[in-house]
């Protein structure tokens, strides 16, 4: 079924009798050509992409719980590729690229939202970063400006521009930021995915992986044995759970990342926006929640749930930037299980094991990344060689000393 | 979090700073170990998703650093360490 | 206007009148209002509008539960949105505005919303607005963004201020109703440093409410009267107006104590609110239970609400919601509304009972086994349409309907460890499941236990539990006398007669239509109903609604609800202000600021300050007469290296290192050799991170055989003090080596210039000449007979000292040397002329030291030992860290004078195109040299080190400048160093 506004008035003139389910729920066969672990965002892109754009089949996803469950639907809906490094820049333009066109490519509107992004300066030394990151991204065909403070008071007068303990003195901004509607992205995909054959196996948990002879022949799961000739993980913040079964241990670490939302607010921002003497970033929903957060709590953890002194760090951030915020009441905290590599960039690559292959490492970064992912990892899946922007994800990079390291913290993945 | 401190007694989790699998400790010698054993040592995890120690540095206290067992899971905490005992009693000294 | 609606008793004192406003009209309440009640008995029911279709909105509940009776309490800067009426107390001044509504409640142009609502389905929005793309952000997405929200803030700052505290307590009881406050008291009879607290301005929960007794006195008086004793007990602390927000791990409760907002403003000095860190041993949720609707078609009228809501308004606060009341029940519960309003003379047109048989009450009209299946009146309700057990329909007009489909216990808090609740069939309600907080047990109607005795009974019992767990001895009293009715229900989620729409959850306008259409588009996991059709998704978090969305799902899907799922609750249990969480961290308080020793008096010279972390450094001080900080900061450079120019330098991390490994331990942290340093000298040292990169960078002296003393950056200084005691206790253990940070316990200026000798000789006792104190010397010295320590180092180039003294004389030092400078022309110097003198002799700093570098990268790879095992060292020798075209750190510098280049430029190669093949490094920090008459720059290059004397270009596409440059060596004044031997 095609959607589109004639159909809903259609519809809505006859009683909404004709909607269809948005997936099947077919029952799992005994064997696919390509199996996909995990139906967050990253997971159903990847089956998306390789049925449509790698025109594969025989596909499955298995996803534990329901589907876009996993990070894609508890994140802050952030999009943009405004990154520094060489290795992540291209793949993450990519995306943005992937962003713009998806909603016509998959049929469904997910709200791809191009409100801009500004990272917020208070120092010349951050000017200095972020000019040299600004260049970087140019140079890779985004797009990238330099505000200045008068700039940024026009955009946002209301900010602590007078009473500041870190003065604001200017802003990087991508205009092509901006947010999407989180759980739109992970059903556009799994209904596109569906449309394309591609079986959606909700409630199906992989319970271990059967490696003969160096190949993987399949996964276990709560619902028995699926034999696979290729086995795809997209499970971020579970990674290492799960690839264990293959009997890796990743240079990975699960943190939680704490996100939160506002009671509805008539408009306030427009944009996104980062402070740069703090942890906090915002921007505010369609529906008028702010939708904002801060650091990790900092400690490994597989508890989707945080503590209290990162909420009040995250609102004395907001704060500081915001003192009109006082006012507004926090409705919703909420935590997700982030895969924290070691050098803060994701892996897209094979493994020691035939046909096992491994997306993950995403850090906090995964949702932007959602369209490459899923295409790069189809690409990997699909073709046995990395897409030309992900090749730099590699497991090795860390054994030949070619971290792509954003924030220049070393191997400390709460740092990242 | 509270951790229980084994000198100081129970203290808030944000008296200290984390550092992450207790592991760390186990450095390879540097005049033997090459750099495969040095990226295994410093890269990999094995991230369980239940009991796991780990290393907290009591930065607002008394700076000892600590080797915790802690779930990661329920985030109970079971036991509580000085790393140099930890470390003493993995054959580290000198 | 008079309280017509207002009846006899209830616990307000009519003895003071409040006067208040509501959208400009004035009314009168009492204290003990809330803003709802006090709306309800002035005849006022129309207080809201829904999110979607702008649907008249009235009050449904009594309590922190409403998601319809949303305002903008008062106004200016102090205007809050999305104010629940029914928990917001009324004070004499009151003003209160509606939101979501224009140009007014009564009559609002959205809800043309309402009348297209065949289109807005759930999720309508996913499936159009597609074409063409780039409508969405340029005409869809404005028209839908202008609708969103409800209440609006002013952009004003916040002028209250807010508070945090920690508390502890062996048992934190949540809640005081009946069950909390037995469990206080037993924990309190007992000794146990108890807290109590309530979410209520006055406690007692439902006892205020209700006509139950408790012994042989009323509910609420047996509750004043515990309330009574508890508070003379010292080890019981009361709270009320205090939300137990949030369970956090090992016993720590989040709690929001609304300190003034039952004030026009809060009292001077006093907070706004408090968050409360709650530290408690054990705990007891007491929240008991929130009432839950029947959905039928038209359910969301104003005028429509919870039966025990309406009950509450005539008991509690002496208020007939309507002259003509009707009951909607399908348990025991609706009776009881209709019992008590009928008992304060209010006319009760009738009880609608889904069930058949069952107690009647007399001179009350029963219509057992019907349904209520529509409703009618414009901004009101005016009437119900009854669907009778034989069949026919009756119009029964009232302008309040209570409604009771059951309570659902509030076990919000012991989900927010992400335990999920378990389903009870006696009650059909969830009730707390396992795996809650640690040290949380539920007691009363939280728990399951309905009844007034069972409350009691559990509270009790939980509260002796408790004090067991701790070794605190305790004995059960006797409970008094209390109705222990049992929980007739025979569950009625929606009645499934009509086309119409029938609320859920009335906020966010979610139907029972809605969750049809999720099912039939196969979002049937509640998760995803939830998301697809935004269910529980409004203020109250579905306080009200989820239960009854997932019923409605089960049915639809044939399972059992708890098959069909559960809900989950985050924290915050209620919402929280903003301000609250941020407490005092906010403006100038953001962060605390360390000022250094010279603070005072630079500050009396006109300085100007630059936040670098948490300090604050001077980073120029100009001079009469100049009106740009460059000439400030040409002045001061030009001053240091012609004569002598002094700056403080204290912000540089200190770490004093003693013990008989102290050297071998410096070999092990620093890549290159320290345990070969003489006594009395200084080197520089390069500190590498485990995976090879550069960590940090200073020098270190050692003072004695046994004893260093190491600088760090600034930056750093925390960090490289926190990663030598890891090394020290984490992987040589044995070590002797004893460390202590003294970055605050020494004051410490640089003196650098030709004349930097002669001007410390004035002052320092010892002979610091050349032959005495020679380059890269270090010792302690007296100055004036006062013990310094002096370091002869130059980050400037110059011939350069770092003298220090304890803190407290750090005052006194920079006037002395000011003041003995005199004869020299001594400038004092800021951050800025630091940068620029460092810069012209290509010392690495903050942009060149940014955690992606190597000791290579830096020019520096030969300072790397492989004699020696140290941190770092075997991963710095990874392949791609050691590749021939890999960054090279550069000078640069423009090849016309005038041409200006920019820190953060790129380099490219002159003639290449843009894009990512070009791109060959950047310019990392960047200067005008006033020695050398131009910019001047530090870069790192790819094979730089192989490009020196070869132009290129430095693009800055940001500013949109592209200049000619000449790569060269970083090293740009004085390199073969002649001048710091000086």
């Amino acid at each position: 079924m095609r959607y589109s506004g004639f159909r809903v008035i259609a519809e809505a003139l006859t009683g909404h009798k004709g909607w269809k389910p948005v997936w099947r729920d077919p029952a799992p066969k005994a064997e696919y050509d390509y199996i996909i672990v995990g139906g967050g965002g990253h997971g159903l892109a990847t089956a998306y992409y390789l049925a449509k754009e790698f025109r594969q089949a025989r596909i499955a996803v298995l996803e534990k719980g329901y589907l876009g469950g996993g990070n894609v639907g508890r994140n802050t809906t952030i999009i943009r590729s405004n990154y520094l490094l060489d290795g992540n820049e291209p793949f993450y333009e990519f995306s943005l690229k992937l962003w713009e066109g998806l909603e016509q490519d998959f049929n469904y509107n997910a709200m791809v939202s191009q409100r801009g992004i500004i990272n917020l300066i208070h120092t010349d030394a951050q000017r200095d970063a972020f000019t040299r990151r600004g260049n970087g991204m140019i140079l890779n065909g985004a797009d990238a400006e330099l505000l200045s403070r008068d700039q940024v008071r026009s955009m946002y007068p209301w900010l602590n521009f007078d009473n500041a303990r870190f003065p604001i003195k200017g802003a990087l901004m991508q205009r092509r930021g901006g947010t999407v509607r989180h759980d739109a992205v992970a059903w556009g995909y799994a209904r596109g995915a569906d449309l394309r054959g591609v079986d959606l196996i909700q409630n199906c948990e992989v319970t271990g992986m059967r490696i003969e002879g160096g190949r993987i022949k399949g996964v276990e799961t709560t619902r028995g044995f699926i034999g696979a000739k290729k086995v795809g993980v997209a499970v971020a913040g579970s990674s290492s759970k799960v690839m264990a079964h293959a009997g890796m241990r990743l240079p990975i670490e699960s943190h939680v990342l704490q996100a939160f939302v506002s009671e509805g607010l008539k408009p306030l921002i427009d944009g996104v926006m980062t402070f740069g003497a703090g942890h906090f970033y915002v921007s505010q929903s369609d529906k008028g929640g702010l939708v904002f957060g801060g650091d990790i709590d900092g400690y490994n953890s597989y508890a989707q749930r945080g503590n209290l002194p990162v909420i009040e760090d995250v609102a004395e951030g907001g704060m500081a930037l915001m003192p009109a915020i006082g006012r507004a009441r926090l409705l919703r905290t909420w935590g997700g299980i982030m895969d924290m590599s070691m050098d803060g960039s994701p892996i897209i690559d094979k493994t020691h094991v035939e046909g096992l292959y491994f997306n993950g490492g995403w850090c906090y970064g995964g949702f932007k990344a959602t369209p490459a992912s899923g295409w790069c990892f189809a690409h990997l899946l699909a073709k046995d060689e990395p897409h030309k922007t992900a090749t730099a994800y590699r497991f090795d990079r860390f054994l030949k000393g070619l971290m792509i390291d954003e924030k220049g913290q070393g191997a400390q993945p709460n740092l990242h | 979090m509270i951790i229980n401190h084994p000198i100081l007694g129970p203290r808030d989790a944000q008296e200290f700073v984390y550092l992450g699998d207790a592991n760390l400790i186990n450095r390879p010698d540097g005049m033997s170990a090459g750099i495969e054993a040095f990226h295994d040592y410093l890269y990999n995890r094995d991230n369980p998703a239940g009991e796991h120690r780990e290393l907290w540095y009591h930065e607002q206290g008394d700076r000892s650093w600590l080797v915790v067992t802690r779930n990661t899971v329920t985030h109970e905490i079971t036991k509580v360490e000085l790393a140099r005992d930890v470390a003493r009693a993995g054959g580290r000294s000198k | 206007m008079s309280q017509s609606n207002r009846i006899a008793g209830g616990q307000i004192d009519r003895s003071q009148t409040f006067r208040f406003t509501f959208d400009g009209q004035a009314y009168a309440g009492h204290p003990g209002d809330t803003l709802a009640s006090a709306l309800l008995a002035n005849g006022v029911r129309l207080m809201g509008r829904s999110f979607k279709y702008h649907r008249p909105r009235g009050p449904i509940s009594a309590g922190s539960e409403e998601p319809n009776a949303l305002v903008q309490l008062r106004s200016g800067a102090r205007q809050e949105p999305n104010t629940r009426a029914t928990v917001a107390e009324l004070f004499d001044g009151l003003e209160a505005t509606s939101q979501n509504a224009w140009p007014s409640l009564k009559f609002d142009a959205m809800a043309i919303n309402d009348k297209l609502n065949t289109f807005f389905t759930a999720g309508f929005y996913y499936k159009t607005f597609m074409w063409p793309a780039a409508f969405w952000e340029k005409v869809y997405e404005p028209i839908i963004r202008r609708a969103a929200g409800l209440g609006a803030l002013t952009k004003a700052e916040d002028p209250d201020e807010y508070d945090k505290g920690f508390a502890h307590c062996d048992l934190l009881v949540i809640g005081a109703g009946p069950a909390g406050l037995m469990a206080a008291l037993t924990a309190g009879r007992a000794g146990a440093r108890v807290i109590l607290a309530d979410e209520d301005f006055r406690m007692g929960g439902r006892l205020n409410a209700e006509t139950f007794e408790i012994g042989a006195m009323a509910g609420a008086d047996w509750a004043a009267g515990i309330v009574a004793e508890l508070a003379a007990l010292p080890n019981v602390r009361l709270m009320n107006r205090t939300t137990i927000v949030g369970a956090f791990d090992h016993g720590i409760y989040g709690a929001v104590e609304r300190v003034s907002d039952h004030l026009a403003v809060p009292a001077a000095g006093k907070p706004r609110q408090t968050l409360w860190r709650i530290y408690s041993r054990r705990a007891i949720l007491a929240g008991g239970a929130t009432e839950r609707p029947i959905a039928f078609e038209n359910n969301d009228r104003p005028g429509v609400m919870l039966a025990g809501a309406l009950r509450a308004y005539a008991n509690r606060w002496g208020v007939a919601a309507g002259d003509r009341v009707a009951v909607f029940t399908n348990n025991d519960d609706g009776l009881r509304t209709a019992r008590d309003l009928q008992a304060k003379g209010v006319n009760v047109a009738a009880v609608i009972d889904s069930r058949q048989g069952g107690d009647l009450l007399p001179g009350i009209r029963h219509l057992q086994g019907a349904q209520v299946v529509d409703s009618a009146g414009r901004l009101g309700l005016a009437s119900v349409t009854v669907r009778l057990a034989n069949g026919r329909t009756d119009t029964i007009a009232c302008t309040a309907l209570g409604v009771s489909g059951g309570w659902n216990p509030n076990v919000n808090i012991t989900s927010h460890h992400r335990s999920r609740p378990e389903w009870r069939e006696e009650i059909a309600a969830f009730v707390p499941g396992a795996g809650g907080p640690a040290n949380l047990a539920a007691a009363g109607a939280a728990g399951g236990d309905l009844s007034t005795h069972g409350a009691l009974a559990s509270g009790q019992a939980q509260a002796l539990a408790a004090l067991e767990s701790l070794g605190i001895s305790a004995k059960a009293s006797d409970l008094p006398q209390a109705e222990d009715a049992p929980i007739a229900i025979s569950p009625l989620w929606f009645v499934h007669e009509g086309k119409g729409r029938a609320w859920i959850d009335p906020q966010n306008d979610v139907t029972v239509k809605d969750v049809k259409l999720a099912h039939k588009e196969n979002f049937t996991s509640v998760e995803h109903l939830k998301r697809y059709t935004t269910l529980g998704m409004a203020t109250d978090q579905g306080k009200t609604g989820n239960v009854l969305g997932l019923a409605v799902m089960a049915e639809l899907t044939g399972q059992s609800i708890p098959a069909t799922g559960t809900t989950i609750y985050r924290p915050p249990y209620t919402p929280v202000a903003m301000g609250t969480l941020a407490g005092r961290s906010r403006g100038k308080e953001f962060k605390p600021f360390r000022l250094t020793p010279s603070h005072k008096w630079a500050s009396e010279q006109g300085a100007v300050f630059v936040e670098v972390g948490n300090w604050l450094r001077t980073q120029w001080v100009p001079k009469l007469g100049e009106t740009t900080w460059r000439e400030s900061v040409d002045r001061e450079v030009l001053a240091t290296r012609k004569s002598v120019g002094i700056c403080d330098v204290t912000t540089l991390g200190k770490i004093d290192i003693q013990g008989t490994d102290a050297g071998a331990f410096l070999d092990r942290v620093y890549c290159n050799t320290f345990s070969t340093l003489a006594v009395g000298k200084c080197r520089y040292g390069l500190m590498l991170r485990e995976d090879g990169m550069v960590f940090d960078d200073g020098t270190t002296a050692r003072m004695g055989q046994n004893e260093f003393v190491m600088t760090t950056t600034t930056a750093n200084a925390v960090t490289v003090f926190r990663h030598l005691e890891y090394c020290r206790q984490c992987l040589w253990p044995d070590m002797d080596v004893q460390l202590i940070s003294t970055t605050e316990a020494w004051a410490q200026y640089s003196v650098a210039g030709p004349n930097a000798r002669k001007l410390l000789q004035k002052l320092v006792d010892q002979d610091i000449s050349d032959a005495a104190f020679p380059y890269m010397g270090a010792g302690n010295i007296t100055i004036q007979g006062q013990r310094g320590r002096l370091f002869r180092i130059s980050f400037s180039g110059e011939l350069a000292y770092e003298i220090a003294v304890p803190t407290r004389y750090g005052d006194a030092l920079i006037r002395k040397l000011v003041e003995a400078g005199k004869e020299f022309d001594a400038v004092v110097y800021g951050t800025e002329a630091l940068g620029v003198m460092r810069i012209e002799k290509g010392h690495v700093a903050g942009g060149e030291l940014n955690g992606q570098s190597t000791a290579l990268n830096m020019g520096l790879g030969k300072m790397v030992s492989k004699k020696k095992d140290a941190i770092g060292m075997v991963l710095s020798s990874r392949e791609g860290m050691n590749q021939p075209g890999g960054y090279r750190l550069v000078g640069v510098k423009p090849v016309d004078p005038k041409g200006s280049i920019s820190a953060g430029s790129h380099f490219m190669e002159i003639g290449a195109p843009v894009e990512l093949a070009s791109d060959g490094g950047w310019l990392t920090a960047k200067v005008y040299s006033p020695h050398l008459g131009c910019d001047i720059a530090l870069g790192y290059l790819k094979a730089g080190d192989q490009k020196i004397g070869r132009k290129m270009r430095a693009v800055n596409f940001l500013t949109k400048t592209d200049t000619e440059v000449e790569i060269v060596s970083p090293h740009f004044f004085d390199p073969e160093g002649e001048r710091l031997r000086g």
